[in-house]
């Protein structure tokens, strides 16, 4: 009974996704501070610092769009650290020396990854719901939210895969998960983008991070969305794109070496 | 006719200027254990990359069950398994867990995952540990879950990158009995070690790898065969006797032990040499007789190989 490369794909590729579930729940610390981690954010700048930061809405409602994506950065960074660990270690080399396609390797971290980071969203929505947290979307505005949640999710995925595929060494790869944790202060997740310095309002304005926010919020809680839907979509759309051919070339470059 | 499973013709590879291999050649006789023996940096896991398809020789050739290991890899493929030389589990899950992911994806069917699992937990004595995550393991543990693994699909030749290296002996022992269990079963296997005395209890042939080339080739006694005959070992416990002996005997001498070994060679000769002893009364506190271990074909060996490539400079 031979079946088809693509029947393959998919179920190996699950197979490897399971796996990577399985360790969300064997390494409590890495979830928590894919979850634990944002919502503590959440908590503390909703109690502590938002009676001080006029957003002209409920603090609570103006900053869940921030930490989700924040949250889905951070849990997407872990990615490249397993990637590299399956790399460094035999992992990688033992599925090459078996008949199967090496690439649900791939599928499984990029997979596992977003069921993750579905997991943590679900959790902050939760969380969020309880301290306040009133979006006024309609069915089509939720759609949306998904829709550009999961592009989101699944460019960040592939773009951890590929660096994750850079890496030489679990640590350097730890490094590059790094910018992850800082991007989404620098946008306006947190703060309108008036409040902060010149120099700095550049920079958050025009970063991908910002565009995405405004139309999360936007579809939540009904603010302007202008033209950020289609900047976001263009940007991870984008991203989702070149990150996806990136670490297929990289990955055929490595089964060379 | 010898039935060889595995042929290997003329291979070479090199990573820039460094020739790691420089026309390797060699067959495996379908059903033994073949211990391919090195230093560090021999090239040892180099050719069992190229042989599990893992890498590309940049010329010669290798076939495997008739296959050839670049054009034909995928048939390659489903008849081997490779058990690298760092242990290739997944640290988080339990040792079934193992088992079970790498057999769905060597896509056998969940009854067949399942009947599997359970057998190669028992054969390799880790039924007990099946429900505990790998990173609890023992380091022997680990790399029998690992071997464990690459059982899963029954192939026809199974790759052992050092599969010994870093075992206390007792656990060493023990996978020497499993790996030997293997070779009745009927799998070919192919292994690379650093210890001779492993070549020597396993293999049904070795061949010593060094600079990139098989230098010697054939079953532990002809190797050691090859460096001759018994060695005569005279210990001595007084250092003037031990100084005196120096000047009238040729042979090896070990300062720190006081002691030399002889190439004993004819009775004759023997006897020659013992009268010598006693006309200038020089006692030995211990007289020893020694077949060669590969340890000292190993030396010679390389020495020797050694000799030659600095002659050649
Ligand atoms: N990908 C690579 N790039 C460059 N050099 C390499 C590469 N792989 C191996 N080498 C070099 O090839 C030589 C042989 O390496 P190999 O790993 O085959 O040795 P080995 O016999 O397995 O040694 P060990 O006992 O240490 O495992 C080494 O000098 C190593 O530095
Ligand atoms: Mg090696």
């Amino acid at each position: 009974m031979r079946k088809s490369n693509l029947y393959w794909s998919i179920t190996d590729g699950w197979t490897m996704s399971q796996r990577s579930l399985k360790h969300i729940f064997r390494e409590p610390e890495s979830l928590l501070m894919a979850i634990g981690l944002p919502v503590a954010i959440m908590v503390m700048f909703v109690y502590i610092f938002g009676g001080a930061i006029q957003t002209g809405t409920d603090y609570v409602n103006y900053v869940v769009p921030g930490v989700i994506i924040t949250c889905a950065g951070f849990g997407s960074s872990l990615i490249a650290i397993s990637v590299t660990q399956d790399m460094v270690g035999g992992l990688f080399e033992r599925l090459r020396s078996m008949p199967l396609l090496p690439s649900s390797l791939m599928i499984g971290h990029v997979t596992g990854g977003f069921i993750r980071n579905v997991i943590a969203t679900t959790v902050i929505f939760l969380v969020a719901l309880l301290i306040g947290f009133q979006p006024n979307a309609g069915f089509l505005d939720w759609l949306g939210v998904i829709g550009l949640l999961s592009l989101f999710m699944l460019s960040l995925n592939w773009l951890f895969v590929a660096i994750g595929l850079i890496m030489k060494s679990v640590e350097t790869a730890n490094a590059a998960t790094f910018p992850m944790l800082f991007l989404p202060y620098i946008s306006s997740a947190f703060v309108p983008t008036e409040t902060m310095p010149v120099w700095l309002q550049a920079f958050a304005d025009n970063q991908p991070m910002t565009p995405l926010i405004e139309t999360l919020r936007g579809l939540l809680i009904g603010t302007p969305i202008d033209n950020n839907g289609w900047l976001t979509i263009f940007w991870f759309g984008s991203l989702l794109i070149i990150s996806f051919i990136i670490s297929g070339a990289i990955f055929k470059r490595r089964k060379k070496e | 006719m010898k039935d060889s499973i595995i042929s290997v013709h003329y291979l070479k590879k090199a990573y820039g200027e460094h020739i790691v291999l420089d026309g390797l050649n060699f067959e495996v006789e379908r059903g033994s254990i073949f211990a391919l023996l090195g230093e560090n940096g021999a090239g040892k896991t180099t050719t069992v990359r190229i042989l599990s398809t893992l890498i590309q020789a940049d010329s010669g050739t290798a076939t495997i069950a008739g296959y050839d290991t670049h054009h034909e890899s995928d048939f390659v493929k489903q008849n081997i398994s490779l058990t690298g030389q760092y242990a290739s589990v997944d640290e988080l899950l339990t040792g079934e867990e193992n088992l079970m992911m790498m057999g769905r994806l060597n896509h056998l069917d969940r009854k067949l995952v399942k009947k599997r699992t359970a057998e190669l937990l028992e054969q390799f004595e880790l039924t007990k540990a099946a429900k505990k995550q790998v990173k609890t393991y023992s380091g022997g543990m680990r790399r029998r879950i690992d071997i464990a693994i690459s059982l899963l699909a029954s192939p026809q030749v199974i790759f052992l990158d050092e599969p010994t290296t870093g075992l206390d002996p007792r656990s060493r022992r023990k996978m020497w009995s499993m790996i030997q269990q293997l070779a009745k079963n009927g799998v070919t296997i192919f292994l690379t070690t650093q210890y001779l005395e492993e070549a020597d209890q396993l293999a049904d042939k070795i061949a010593v790898i060094d600079n990139g080339r098989i230098v010697e080739e054939g079953t532990a006694e002809e190797l050691k065969n090859m460096i001759g005959d018994e060695n005569l070992e005279l210990t001595f416990a007084d250092f003037r006797a031990f100084q005196h002996a120096i000047k009238l005997i040729h042979g090896l001498v070990n300062e720190k032990e006081q002691r030399i070994t002889i190439r004993t060679g004819s009775i004759e000769s023997l006897r020659r040499l013992l009268n010598t002893l006693y006309e200038h009364e020089i006692e030995p506190s211990s007289v020893n007789f020694q077949k060669p271990t590969l340890d000292d074909v190993f030396m010679d060996i390389t020495s020797r190989n050694t000799k030659e490539l600095s002659a050649n400079a």
